[in-house]
């Protein structure tokens, strides 16, 4: 297989480029997207490559038709991916959850910019933490991964193929403009040395009766592919194991949402991934995702220097939340402080996790720019 | 020709655990699916290849209730999941359920983009004027005077043609009937099965319970005279002048051209690339 950028090798490449190469690399052939800033380059990326290698990429003419397509790509058999910013993402909600509801994997890309409506189309912000994971209505739950660079962006986005493949459900990308735009040194492996993750297929015609039924014990049911004489029904009404509505039974209804939900919050172990700088003996600590993780790392180096025992940790996934594992750094920390580009969003789920154990402090920051290290420092500064 | 009865169209084609349908005494729903189940017969295609695809609503039920792939997704998107099923794979031939409201209204620009880029899927749709399975407000094709829950005076807008916005969209095929037209109405399903790109067949459908007796018409016959009365054949209608068409719906095949398809464009497009792109994959 020839691939129309360079693998094996660095390239000094943007964050939404890197990640239009990096879900080709995982599989992923079909693209359908609307111009947004500032997601639109992973669009022109995916225009430009696409038919290239068999794939196909097209313009709908919004975003709830973009995400629309891809999921029925999905039932097609296809890795299908739509990228989008706030607004477009709002638009998504509905489809987002019908994926939800169907078990459907697909990748959808936010790269936030400021907002709420228009906003700020060519700033970044961390402003739709809630919205991707609890824009969609009714109970739910998926997974939303958060990169802090560009070289992030573009192992992320194979590894949210392999989490949407692997536990059939919708998986967010929430980037921001800052790392869409940004260029960085990325390294693109050999595709060979790539792990990649295929969905699970219905073994026989048997199994295909259960398109929605766990059938393996691992809650999570072989994906039926469209035109395999299988003759699946799908629907986002709730329904059985077969698929068939049942919209009026209790029991029905519990069984698949709880079985939807379960199936991520019981492989947390598996899907949720972190990183730690100087946390092991500190006594204030951060708890940052994306672009600001960045800031907050010099936070950390600079206060250590001054000899106060700050320690980060890094979130690359925010949901699943392992609530537990804030409640054991809260039980060991004095502080939490949490750098935000919004108002307070992350910041609830991590004082739930926290549960009074130590205090818990936002750092908020609006309007487009980033935190500086030194917005962190001083406010960590002024409390100790 | 349409020798098989009804019960051996239903054997051979309808999920026996599915029935009985959601439809009201009197719907015309069943009815066009018994014609396009007919089509589908009389062409010998293989329901392996096909996937049925709706929205919200009665007639979006129907993939539910034959057996075959079905994708019943949320309301107005049916075509643009559609779009992605034909793309992913250009061999299943798709047949996309609809209602008006479905259609025409929360539906409108995923129905209107699809036609332009001559989608290749077959759209059946169910035209009565109504949103039946939320209690009868009025659709966006609902005639000036017609009476709905949130129109309760009469409706006061002006109404889509939806078959003639499909034509001037560009669909390859377009014809409109009542479920009266049995006949014809099977042969343009046939005809629009057949079809690369964009078919359209539309029928004027009765619905008794939630449209039919807030307008004074309690019944199927009633209604299906109601639509003879109004209904006006293509041919007599080019004769007739604009004031005399006033309130009238013309039956008839609207369009009938070979444009290619979307998913042979896209084709033609990925070959485009790759040469000017100097590219041998």
């Amino acid at each position: 297989m020839k691939y129309p950028f360079p693998v094996g090798r660095s390239d000094f490449i943007q964050g939404d480029e890197a990640i239009a190469r990096a879900a080709i690399l995982a599989g992923c052939r079909f693209y359908a997207g609307y111009p947004i800033t500032p997601a639109s380059e992973i669009f022109e990326a995916m225009a430009l490559y696409m038919p290239l290698v068999d794939g196909v990429s097209i313009q709908m003419e919004d975003e709830i038709g973009s995400i629309a397509t891809i999921i029925g790509a999905s039932w097609a058999g296809a890795k299908a991916m739509t990228a989008t910013s706030g607004p477009g993402f709002s638009l998504m909600q509905e489809n987002l959850g019908y994926a939800v509801m169907t078990e459907t994997p697909i990748v959808v890309v936010d790269v936030q910019r400021g907002g709420p409506s228009t906003g700020q189309p060519t700033l970044g912000a961390q402003g739709d933490v809630m919205q991707s994971i609890w824009g969609t209505h009714g109970d739910h739950s998926l997974i939303v991964l958060t990169p802090a660079t560009v070289q992030e962006a573009f192992d992320m986005t194979i590894k949210a193929f392999n989490l949407a493949e692997k536990y059939r459900t919708p998986v967010v990308l929430l980037t921001d403009a800052e790392i869409a735009h940004m260029r960085e040194r990325v390294y693109t492996p050999n595709p060979e040395d790539i792990e990649i993750i295929y969905r699970k297929l219905p073994a026989n015609k048997e199994e295909a009766r259960y398109p929605f039924g766990d059938i393996h014990g691992d809650m999570i049911p072989p994906m039926p592919v469209f035109g395999k004489g299988y003759r699946t029904y799908v629907t986002g009404l709730t329904h059985d194991e077969k698929g068939r509505p049942k919209t009026v039974d209790a029991e029905v209804h519990e069984r698949l949402i709880r079985r939807i939900i379960d199936k991520l919050e019981k492989n947390k172990e598996d899907i949720v991934t972190y990183e730690t700088f100087d946390l092991e003996d500190a006594e204030i600590a951060i708890i940052s995702y994306g672009i600001v993780a960045r800031s907050a790392i010099r936070a950390v180096r600079l206060l250590r220097r001054e000899g106060i025992k700050a320690g980060l940790l890094k979130l690359n996934t925010i949901w699943p939340f392992d609530f537990d594992m804030i409640g054991n750094i809260a039980e060991q920390v004095r502080k939490i402080y949490v750098p935000e580009m919004n108002l307070g969003q992350l910041y609830h789920l991590v004082r739930e996790g926290a549960d009074g154990k130590a205090e818990v402090e936002l750092i908020p920051k609006i309007g487009g720019e980033i935190h500086t290290p030194m917005d962190i420092i001083e406010r960590i500064k002024r409390g100790v | 020709m349409y020798l098989k009865s009804a019960y051996e169209i239903r054997n051979k084609y309808l999920r026996k655990d599915m029935l009985p349908t959601i439809f009201c005494p009197g719907c015309g729903i069943g009815s066009a699916l018994q014609y396009t189940l007919r089509a589908i017969d009389d062409l010998k295609l293989n329901p392996d290849e096909i996937v049925w695809v709706s929205g919200i609503g009665c007639s979006s039920r129907v993939p539910g209730f034959v057996n075959f792939d079905g994708l019943h997704t949320t309301h107005g998107r049916a075509l643009a999941f559609a779009t992605g099923i034909k793309l992913a794979n250009p061999d299943l031939k798709i047949i996309a359920f609809m209602g008006d409201g479905d259609a025409a209204a929360i539906g409108g620009n995923h129905f209107i983009h699809a036609i332009r880029r001559n989608l290749d899927v077959t759209v059946i749709l169910i035209n009565n004027f109504t949103y039946g399975m939320t209690g009868g407000q009025v659709a966006p094709t609902a005639l000036k005077g017609l009476k709905g829950t949130t129109a309760p005076y009469g409706q006061f807008e002006n109404p889509f043609d939806i078959a003639q916005l499909a034509v001037a969209a560009g669909a390859n095929y377009v014809a409109r009937w009542s479920v009266f037209n049995y006949l014809q109405g099977i042969n343009s399903i046939k005809k629009a099965l057949q079809k690369e790109g964009f078919s359209l067949v539309e029928f004027l459908s009765p619905c008794p319970v939630s449209f039919g007796r807030r307008n004074r018409m309690k019944t199927a016959p009633e209604l299906l005279r109601w639509y003879q009365k109004i209904t006006v054949p293509l041919a007599k209608a080019k004769k007739m002048p604009p004031e005399e068409l006033e309130g009238k719906i013309v039956i008839g095949e609207f369009a009938d051209r070979d444009r290619p398809g979307l998913a042979r464009e896209y084709e033609e497009y990925k070959k485009r690339a790759k040469k000017m792109m100097g590219w041998e994959g």
